[in-house]
């Protein structure tokens, strides 16, 4: 059995009645990594979550976590090093958030102190004492976050954590989540929030209609998908011509103006971009690489043919 | 190991919190503690010329009235245990921590039965300690009333077991509320409304007494008056005055299994169906 993987599904197949959720995935999440799960809804993003979590069990193929099935009964002891934040989480409304978060801790086998650092954690000890149905939408996903992490899990589940988060918490949030990163948790978050997630994420796995259509790191999906590399130069006034006219040789030029010259290259070509701008001296005053986003790869993939 | 040990208790005492803060314990301990009174001193008067204890006729009294009561209360307290759970979302939540399926069912059964617990000790218990005081200690019968106590928990238990069974078995809140109404008038008020117009349309031919003390006693609220009639001393003569269960005895090992099986059989099959549910 290999054990350099937290989580691997192998050729896994799920599939209510006669929908196909998930169709013939195979993938692998290392230890310590931030892996990101993108689609459109209804891709199947929360149920191989759920394969993962042994909430459901896959129709054919194999699903491994912590090198055993976790739908397994025998799971259930090794479930103390998951944690879970499940989209949209519900929690039992007459309950305080302190009542709560001790009572899951308690499950967790995670000594009373813990949850008192937590709540402070994610910002929410005044209202620690308050009933869960007074709890705003931004309220309850803190709590979501906090029950998550108790007992600092190795493996942590994050369903669209962000969605009804302004963005000072979703600041605080990233940075809860880098901290435990920190520690040596994998990460396996899903999100629809790209922008935000791209920073995070280690490898990106782009799921449609079930089926894993690309997985790699942000740089491995933008040479996959070919988007180009854009170069920005700028000169002194008057001078862009001139430099268009010498680097046209080598690089394909996209625009130029009075004082800026726009190039694209490949994404494997960008080095050799660089060494013919170094060439050209003092005439460049400044450059500017953008590499594609996690926004265009997605939307390349999402519109693009195949499955 | 350890661990998996302390989980029980931790859902049981959820269970009890969850019944105390939204007054089920104390609406049950009301209900069942001023019935007790009430059928007692009403029914402490027509003893007639049969020599009997205060406490013996209440047993009679009381054993009609839970036989009704007590299977309603337990199916309320459990038929929304499992699938009132996955509706409102929070069992994805709990399948996800360290506790195995069935310390989940067995950890709202062991709740739910401490629920019914106090509401039976203190409900008919304080009826008993007035009882005892009013006829200036005469303590006659008080076997027959701690039995009939303890078997009123234990035809709660059967219908807590009943209730988690349609809990696993519904998709919907809704549907368990229906079937746990079909099912306490299937088993608690049409089944010896059969049972009675099959004897009369019968007339002996092939419903013999014996395959008539095994119908009543397959069912677990017939089993319950069966333990509480024919079990103790003065109480069966009681209700052979009465007319309801005469003609033969039962003894008390049959019922307390039937009701046994109903807590066991319905406890094991809501374990197996959990366990293939899917989220």
């Amino acid at each position: 059995m290999n054990t350099a993987h937290v989580i691997e599904l192998r050729a896994v197949d799920k599939h209510y009645d006669k929908a196909v959720v998930v169709d013939g995935i195979d993938l692998q999440v290392d230890p310590g990594e931030c892996f990101v799960l993108v689609g459109h809804n209804g891709a199947g993003k929360t149920t191989i979550m759920k394969l993962m979590l042994g909430l459901t069990r896959p129709s054919t193929g194999q699903v491994l976590v912590l090198d055993e099935d976790p739908a397994s009964r025998m799971f259930a002891a090794r479930r103390q090093a998951l944690g879970y934040l499940p989209e949209s989480a519900s929690f039992y409304s007459n309950m305080t958030g302190l009542e709560l978060l001790g009572y899951y801790a308690h499950l967790k086998g995670v000594p009373k102190t813990e949850v008192d650092q937590r709540l402070q954690q994610v910002g929410l000890h005044a209202a620690a004492a308050r009933r869960l149905h007074t709890y705003s939408k931004g309220m309850r996903q803190r709590l979501g976050l906090a029950q998550a992490i108790l007992g600092a899990p190795r493996l942590l589940f994050l369903d669209e954590p962000t969605t009804g988060l302004d963005p000072l918490l979703r600041r605080d949030f990233y940075q809860i989540i880098s901290d435990l990163r920190a520690s040596g948790t994998t990460v396996v978050i899903s999100s629809h929030a790209l922008n935000e997630i791209e920073a995070q994420a280690d490898r990106i796995a782009v799921i449609k209609h079930g089926h894993l259509v690309a997985c790699g790191s942000l740089p491995d999906l933008g040479r996959q998908v070919g988007l180009p590399v854009r170069t920005r130069i700028a000169v002194a006034a008057g001078n862009a011509a001139r430099v268009a006219g010498q680097l046209a040789a080598h690089i394909k030029i996209d625009r130029v103006n009075d004082h800026s010259v726009d190039l694209i290259c490949p994404e494997d070509e960008k080095m050799s971009v660089l060494r013919h701008i170094a060439d050209l001296g003092d005439t460049v005053l400044d450059v500017s690489m953008t590499t594609p986003c996690l926004d265009e790869i997605y939307l390349h993939f999402m519109n693009g043919e195949g499955p | 190991m350890i661990r998996m040990l302390h989980t029980i208790p931790v859902l049981a005492a959820k269970e009890i919190r969850d019944g105390l803060r939204n007054r089920w314990v104390a609406a049950t301990i009301l209900l069942l503690g001023s019935l007790a009174l009430a059928l007692s001193f009403l029914g402490s008067a027509p003893t007639g010329e049969i020599k009997a204890g205060v406490l013996e006729v209440s047993v009679v009294s009381l054993t009609s009235l839970s036989m009704y009561l007590l299977p309603l209360i337990a199916l309320m307290l459990s038929f929304d245990a499992l699938v009132g759970e996955f509706e409102h979302g929070t069992m994805l939540l709990l399948l996800t921590y360290p506790v195995a399926r069935w310390q989940i069912v067995a950890g709202k059964f062991l709740g739910h039965t401490a629920i019914l617990l106090v509401a039976i000790m203190v409900g008919y218990g304080s009826a008993l300690g007035v009882l005892i005081l009013v006829g200036e200690g005469d303590t006659t019968g008080w076997q027959a009333y701690a039995a009939m106590m303890a078997s009123s928990l234990l035809l709660g238990c059967a219908f807590l077991a009943i209730g988690y069974l349609i809990s696993s078995l519904a998709r919907e809140r809704a549907v368990a509320t229906g079937a746990a109404v079909v099912i306490w008038l299937l088993l608690v008020v049409l089944y010896d409304l059969g049972l009675l117009s099959a004897l009369m349309i019968d007339e002996g031919k092939y419903i013999s007494e014996g395959l008539f003390s095994v119908l009543m006693l397959v069912n677990p609220a017939d089993a319950y008056r069966l333990f509480n009639f024919t079990g103790f001393g003065e109480v069966g003569r009681l209700v052979g005055a009465t007319g309801v269960g005469a003609g033969f005895e039962s003894g008390w090992v049959a019922p307390v299994i039937s009701m046994g099986l109903w807590v066991i059989i319905p406890f094991l099959v809501t374990v197996a169906r959990f366990h293939r549910r899917e989220l």
